[in-house]
Order: structure tokens, then C-alpha cells, then sequence
């Protein structure tokens, strides 16, 4: 069938554009094809791929998470709270860092599927309220965390990098890409998923229970906010309050870029996965050509514009098909 | 011939597998109001959008005013001087009264809109109708009847000769129906025609002068008004040959005992219905659309609220607050609109099979994949599903295997009362067979159907009971042996 023909194409047509675009930076750029480079690439990647792999979740229901961001920074903002203000140890620091963000994301849930609010707008309401809850609770100070060969230190040698430099956290962000992909794939959890943003009704009068099931992918993808933030904190140390705002689309463009559709009911983590590497190759890759993160930002900008129009353009081959 | 308004003959038009438009012919002359009726599917509203530009014609022709005409959409048709008002009202409620007459073409004073212009030239039409509205206020805070008014001025506005009216009447109380009526006379009086829809066939000796009948795309005649009964209409609706063998006798006996009871259920467009279902029996709801079948099951099942009522299953008294309550005393529904609410059409056939059962394919936290697809594969193949794998997705399926996968989704629940509404809706007829075939299947393994048709030759080939309903209520029962389709006809449109 020559539907099937082109679904396929559009299905590596992802993962070429990043060995394209790989190749074409280590042509072009200027020691772009190095480790050090490689290490950048991924060491941007950690957080944004934890968020992205969540609202995978959320987007293929059929909605949206606008909070991602400033849920993952108020996480880390609470947990810095803990360890420099209440002087907790800092495996409780990093467990309230997940406890905060799943709780956004429980509160996300509850707002969308028993209150029956937009996730647009729901999720726009919790993003303004973490952004605001995490400079309140911290009164505005940036929280450090510990920095290596400090005595917590430890939690960076065993999230971002060993002492040798080698970049660990690639593993844990695989790792929990395959556990997602598990749970998306091969759970109820991620068959109602997808049955949700296919056809909520159809769901629903086949008995499934929507309002939990879809407070549930909230509260999932808070939780990967969590540990997005977790990352963040292990990479870049210093949680400045009031930001966060903006990076949730860093997140939703990698999920679009990956050729998940904003209207649900079909999409890919690993597509995402790609999506977001998309992103960091291009923004390490236009650094190496001496080219400033605001030109980053304008291509990020043409590449979700050139994936949704691809979406549609796919789409419309299938209702031709169909026809 | 110089009355003749509009004249549309042997008018042609096939949808890829139907063919809906067989010879349709319609007459209309100037100061007539025109009735149009015939049964749900009898191709009226083709017809009309075909007349508006909606959709083109195969052949035929179409002479208004005596000159042949081709429009390509609404507008050109409006431009014309033919207007059509919808059943459902098209006004935008945040606009006046007054913005929504003269959308499109508004008044302008240079370049800016002329309100004042607006709201007077609206004033005069209304005032010429009688009809008391201010042109200032948002349409929104209008009720129906008057809403539907302004509709009739925004159709004229366009200075349209000929009104097609969609069953005008449907959701006004009596006393705007006699509203309407004085608008409809007047506009009569001076010399527009109207073609004028309805279901209500008690209306037509009151507001029209002839009638046209049609019957499965096909014209079947004109009438004078004055010199018919209702009946003789109802014969000419329903009076087709008969191709399908109906059913002679009910085949459940007599003894079946009663799975499901529904006591004087109330909801939306559901006025205390009450009935029961036996074991074995196909039971049939007969009724115009509108008629409340749809929302009875619906409140049954759990999808829509339930105010009052009793529901029986197997002799015992259940709650249904949800669609799962409904499911797991084993009640499945198979809705009309299989793509909006009875399949993930997206998704992969296996998907849909378990949808409603996906409980009993887990393996620890996962989902057993392979015993989904072996009990998928044995459903496929079990009541012959087309499809060339399992993963298929069902949107690339026709409407007949689409709704044998909602059928396999129920069977797969372990589903006993099976509530299938309009079965065939969008099926051709190879298809249909299948799926007749297939339901008397069921119910001969003991399993019990409600079938809700709007085809009178599927309820009388299919049904043991049949049940019939006319807005919100049951206005008729009877045995399968009694059943005819004038008798039918005549409970369905038996409330005005």
C-alpha cells in the first residue's frame, strides 16, 4: 500500500535529519566532531529529554503541558531549599525534588480531568503558580547545589559525570527512556493512553475510567519533570528562582520535532528521544560555527514549524488514501 | 407555466456505493408553500443540497424561473434568490440581530460599518413580517422561535423568491408554531415560494398547498393538500416493494426468561419509557429522528445521565452511573456513530478489540500481547472480519468490518445484551447481509438485541418486537406478527 510507503518515510525521516545534521556540523563547524562537542551535545540533553519523555504522555492524550519548566525548577528550587536551608541530607533533597514535581503534576491531572479545564489553560495556571511558589519558599535566593568533591557531592558523579569526565547521566536518561517505553507500549497505562487521545469517547463508553487514567499521565509526567529537574541540578548547580518559564516548549518542540501530533492519539518516544537530540546537535553545532544561541533559537524555531507541516502533510495523504 | 418558480427533474446523484438520488423531481410554484416529506433517508436534505449547492449533481436539471441553473455553493444560490433555512439555527449568538441579517453585506458609511443603517433596514424587514424583534440585541438572548425568525428576515434579506424550510417546526412549542404559520402565509401572500420539510405530517393540511413524496431517493408523487389523508401519505412514504423477506414470526419462545427492564426511565428527550428485553430476542425501536431511541440507550447505558428509573438486570435491580456500570452487567452499546464514539479509529484493530476488556489480558503490570492478538485473530475469523493483520489500523477498514470490530469488542467482554444502534448506518448492502447474519447469530447463542433502525424494511426483516417512539415517549408496542410499516409509520409521527 502506498500509505504504508509513505508513513514510513516520515517515520526515519527524524533520525536522517539528525545524521544529516550531525554530518553537515561536523563539516562546517569548527572541532565539532570531538568529544568535547559530543559531551555538550548530550550534557544540554538531560533535562530536556526527562520533560519531553513526560509530556510525550500528556500530548498523546490529546493535551498539553505548559508547566514542564518552572514544574521542574520549582522542584529543584525546593529540594536546593532543603539542602542549603534545612540542611537535609541530600538523598532527601533529590526524593522531595520528585515529590513536588509529581504533586504539580497529580494537581495538573485533577485540574484537566475532574475539573474539565482546558490543559492549556490549566497547566498555564500551574506554570505561573510554580514559577511563583519556588521564589517564594526560597525568598528569591538562587539555591546551589554541591559541587564536586564537596561531601554531597557525590550525587554528580553518580547523575552527570565520574570523576573521569565520563558522562553518566546518558545512561539514566536511556535507561528511563526504555522504561517509558515499556510503559507506553506494553502497560494499560499506555494503551488507555493512546485509546484517550484516539477517541476519548469511544474510551469512555468502552468502560475505561478517564479521569483517573488521565490524572494519572499528568501526575507521570510531573514526575519525569522531577527528575528532569534532579538533572538539572546535577549539570548547571545553581537554581535561580523565577526561571523555567519557557523551557516547557524546549520540551513540547522536541516532541513535535519527533513527529508526535498535537491533536493525540498516535505518536513515539523514540521520536521525541530524536527530537530532542535534533535540538542539541543544532544548538552545539551553530556554537561551533561561531554562531550565537539566539540563531539556535531561530532554527529550533524553523525545524517545529518544518515537523508540524510535515504532520499535516502526511495527514492529508492519509485522508486521501482513506477516500 | 409563467407560476412555475422552480422546476427540478429527474435529478441524479450517486455517493461511492449509494445511490441517493434516483429520478427526484420537485415543483414549486410562486405563492405555494411546498411540503417535502418522506422517511429519514429518503433523500429530501440531498435533494435541497443539491438545489442550495452543497452538492453537485450527476444529471438532471434545474430551471428556476424558467432558466436553467448551475450553482457551485450556498452563496450563488443565495444570489439567485434561493434561501434555505436549517433545522439548527446558524446565527452567531454574540452578534445583533441586526449584524447577523446583513453579515456579509453590511452597511458601510465610508469606511467604517453604518449601525445605524443596519438596525433600521433591519427594523423595516422585521416590521414587514410582523415580526416583533429589536434589531439591537444579541440573537443569543433570543428563544428559538425568534431566533429562527431572524433567520427567515437574513434568508429574504437576500431578496430569495424560493425559502426551503428544514423541519421549521422541530423545536418550537404550539403557540410559535402558530407564529410561524403567520409569517409563512404572509410570505405566501406575496408570491415567495416555500418548500417547506417536515416530519410532522399534521402540519401539512394546515400550512401547505401540495405535497411531494419521496421514497429511497425516488420520487414517488404530488398531491394536492386539501384532497389526501395522513394516511394516504403515510402509504405513499412507506409503500415500496418489499425486497427483504420480513420476519413471519418471532422466534423466541414464550418461555424466554427477561434479561434486562428498564421502569419508567427519564432523561434528556426521554419521557418515563419503560420496556423489557427477553433472552434470545431481537427487539426492535422503531421512530423518526429525534424520536429519543438513541437517548434512551444512551441514559441506559450509563453515557448520558439517568434522572429517574429503574433499570432490571436478570431479575435484579443495578445503578448505572457509568458507562462501566452498564459493562459489567454485561450491557455493551454499539453507537450510531461508530468513528465518534464506538472505535479508536487511529489505532490498530487489536486495540479495539480489547478495548473494553483489557483486564483480561495482562500479564502481571504488561499487557499480554500475543494472547490479544490470538483472541483478536480468533474474533477476525470468527465473524469475518476483512482486514489483512491484526495491527491494521481500523480507519483504513470499511464501514461494514468497522462495525464488526465494535461487535467483536463487545463479544470479547463477555457481553449479553447487545444495544446496537442503526447497525448498518453507512454499510453497503453485501455488507449489511454480513451483519443481519451475524445478529442472528448471536441471538440464537442466547444472547439479547436492542436494534434501533430508522430503515423499516431492516426492523420488520430483524425484529421479534417492535417498539415504537415518538419524541421522548413509547407510543406504540407490538409482536412482530402484527407489524406493519404503514403502522409504524403512523405511531412514529402520531404526536404533534
Amino acid at each position: 500500500m502506498e500509505k504504508n510507503k509513505k508513513f514510513n518515510f516520515t517515520k526515519i525521516l527524524a533520525p536522517i535529519v539528525l545524521v544529516l545534521l550531525y554530518l553537515f556540523f561536523s563539516i562546517f563547524g569548527r572541532n565539532f566532531f570531538s568529544d568535547d562537542y559530543l559531551i555538550n551535545i548530550l550534557d544540554g540533553s538531560y533535562y530536556i529529554g526527562f520533560m519531553a519523555i513526560g509530556v510525550t504522555f500528556v500530548i498523546i492524550t490529546g493535551g498539553i503541558d505548559l508547566s514542564l519548566g518552572t514544574t521542574m525548577m520549582c522542584a529543584a528550587l525546593l529540594g536546593g531549599a532543603a539542602f542549603n536551608i534545612w540542611h537535609w541530607p541530600m538523598i532527601w533533597c533529590l526524593l522531595l525534588v520528585v515529590f513536588v514535581a509529581t504533586a504539580i503534576g497529580f494537581l495538573n491531572g485533577v485540574l484537566v480531568a475532574y475539573l474539565n479545564l482546558p490543559p492549556f489553560i490549566a497547566t498555564l495556571g500551574t506554570q505561573m503558580m510554580g514559577m511563583g511558589f519556588g521564589a517564594i519558599l526560597t525568598r528569591v535566593q538562587t539555591m546551589r547545589y554541591p559541587t564536586f568533591g564537596t561531601p554531597e557531592g557525590w550525587f554528580k558523579n553518580f547523575f552527570y559525570k565520574t570523576t573521569a569526565g565520563f558522562p553518566v547521566g546518558i545512561f539514566w536518561l536511556f535507561g528511563f527512556f526504555l522504561i517509558a517505553l515499556i510503559l507506553l507500549s506494553k502497560t494499560k497505562f499506555g494503551r488507555y493512553t493512546f485509546a484517550i487521545g484516539s477517541n476519548r469517547e469511544a474510551a469512555r463508553l468502552s468502560g475505561i475510567k478517564i479521569n483517573p487514567w488521565l490524572t494519572g499521565v499528568y501526575t507521570f509526567c510531573g514526575f519525569c519533570c522531577g527528575l528532569a529537574g534532579i538533572f538539572y541540578a546535577a549539570v548547571y548547580t545553581s537554581i535561580i528562582p523565577s526561571t523555567g518559564n519557557g523551557m516547557e516548549l524546549l520540551g513540547i518542540a522536541g516532541v513535535v520535532i519527533g513527529g508526535t501530533s498535537m491533536a493525540g492519539g498516535t505518536g513515539t518516544l523514540v521520536g521525541t528521544l530524536i527530537g530532542v537530540y535534533i535540538m542539541s546537535v543544532l544548538k552545539q553545532g551553530l556554537m561551533s560555527m561561531g554562531l550565537q544561541s539566539h540563531w539556535q533559537t531561530f532554527f529550533t524555531g524553523v525545524v517545529v514549524i518544518g515537523a508540524v507541516l510535515l504532520d499535516q502533510y502526511r495527514l492529508k495523504q492519509g485522508a486521501k488514501v482513506k477516500k | 407555466m409563467t407560476d412555475v418558480l422552480l422546476q427540478m427533474t429527474d435529478i441524479q446523484k450517486s455517493f461511492p456505493g449509494v445511490h441517493a438520488l434516483d429520478n427526484a423531481c420537485l415543483e414549486v410554484k410562486k405563492g405555494e408553500v411546498h411540503g417535502l416529506v418522506g422517511e429519514n433517508g429518503a433523500g429530501k436534505s440531498t435533494l435541497m443540497k443539491i438545489l442550495t449547492g452543497i452538492y453537485k449533481r450527476d444529471s438532471g436539471s434545474i430551471k428556476f424561473r424558467g432558466k436553467e441553473i448551475h450553482v457551485n455553493n450556498t452563496r450563488e444560490s443565495q444570489q439567485l434568490g434561493i434561501g434555505i433555512i436549517h433545522q439548527e439555527i446558524n446565527l452567531m449568538p454574540h452578534l445583533t440581530v441586526a449584524e447577523n441579517i446583513f453579515i456579509g453585506k453590511e452597511p458601510m458609511k465610508g469606511l467604517f460599518l453604518d449601525k445605524k443603517k443596519a438596525n433600521d433596514d433591519a427594523k423595516k424587514m422585521l416590521n414587514a413580517l410582523n415580526i416583533d424583534i429589536d434589531p439591537a440585541i444579541p440573537t443569543g438572548q433570543l428563544t428559538v422561535a425568534k431566533q429562527q425568525m431572524v433567520e427567515i428576515v437574513k434568508a429574504l434579506s437576500y431578496d430569495s423568491e424560493l425559502l426551503v424550510m428544514d423541519e421549521p417546526t422541530s423545536s418550537l412549542t404550539e403557540n410559535e408554531i402558530e407564529e410561524l404559520f403567520k409569517i409563512i402565509r404572509n410570505l405566501k401572500a406575496r408570491g415567495h415560494g416555500i418548500i417547506y420539510i417536515s416530519h410532522r405530517l399534521d402540519e401539512l393540511p394546515i400550512i401547505t398547498d401540495r405535497v411531494t413524496v419521496m421514497r429511497d431517493g425516488q420520487y414517488v408523487g404530488t398531491v394536492e393538500t386539501a384532497k389526501v389523508t395522513k394516511s394516504e401519505i403515510i402509504s405513499m412514504m412507506v409503500g415500496r416493494t418489499i425486497y427483504e423477506e420480513p420476519k413471519v414470526k418471532s422466534t423466541v419462545p414464550a418461555d424466554a426468561p427477561i434479561v434486562l427492564e428498564a421502569r419508567h426511565l427519564c432523561g434528556n428527550n426521554v419521557k418515563d419509557v419503560s420496556f423489557c428485553l427477553h433472552k434470545g430476542e431481537i427487539l426492535g425501536f422503531a421512530g423518526l429522528i429525534g424520536a429519543g431511541r438513541t437517548e434512551t440507550m444512551r441514559a441506559l447505558f450509563g453515557a448520558d445521565p439517568l434522572d429517574s428509573g429503574e433499570i432490571i438486570v436478570n431479575a435484579e435491580p443495578i445503578t448505572v452511573k457509568s458507562p462501566n456500570d452498564a459493562i459489567s452487567h454485561g450491557i455493551g452499546y454499539l453507537s450510531e456513530d461508530r468513528k465518534g464514539f464506538g472505535l479508536a479509529i487511529g489505532l490498530a484493530v487489536r486495540d479495539n478489540s480489547v478495548m473494553a476488556n483489557l483486564d483480561a489480558f495482562l500479564k502481571g503490570p504488561f499487557t499480554n500481547d500475543p494472547k490479544i492478538d490470538r483472541t483478536t485473530i480468533d474474533y477476525v475469523e470468527k465473524i469475518n472480519i476483512k482486514t489483512p493483520s491484526v495491527s491494521q489500523l481500523v480507519v483504513n477498514l470499511s464501514g461494514g468490518n468497522q462495525q464488526k470490530i465494535v461487535v467483536a469488542k463487545w463479544l470479547i467482554r463477555n457481553s449479553d445484551v447487545l444495544i446496537f444502534d442503526e447497525p448498518t448506518r453507512g454499510i453497503d448492502v453485501g455488507a449489511k447481509q454480513e451483519i443481519y447474519k451475524l445478529m442472528n447469530e448471536l441471538v440464537a447463542e442466547g444472547k439479547s438485541i436492542i436494534m434501533i433502525s430508522s430503515e423499516l424494511p431492516e426492523l420488520l426483516r430483524m425484529s421479534d418486537r417492535i417498539i415504537v417512539m415518538c419524541e421522548g415517549c413509547i407510543t406504540g408496542e407490538m409482536n412482530i406478527e402484527d407489524a406493519t410499516q404503514e403502522k409504524i409509520m403512523t405511531l412514529a409521527t402520531s404526536k404533534m
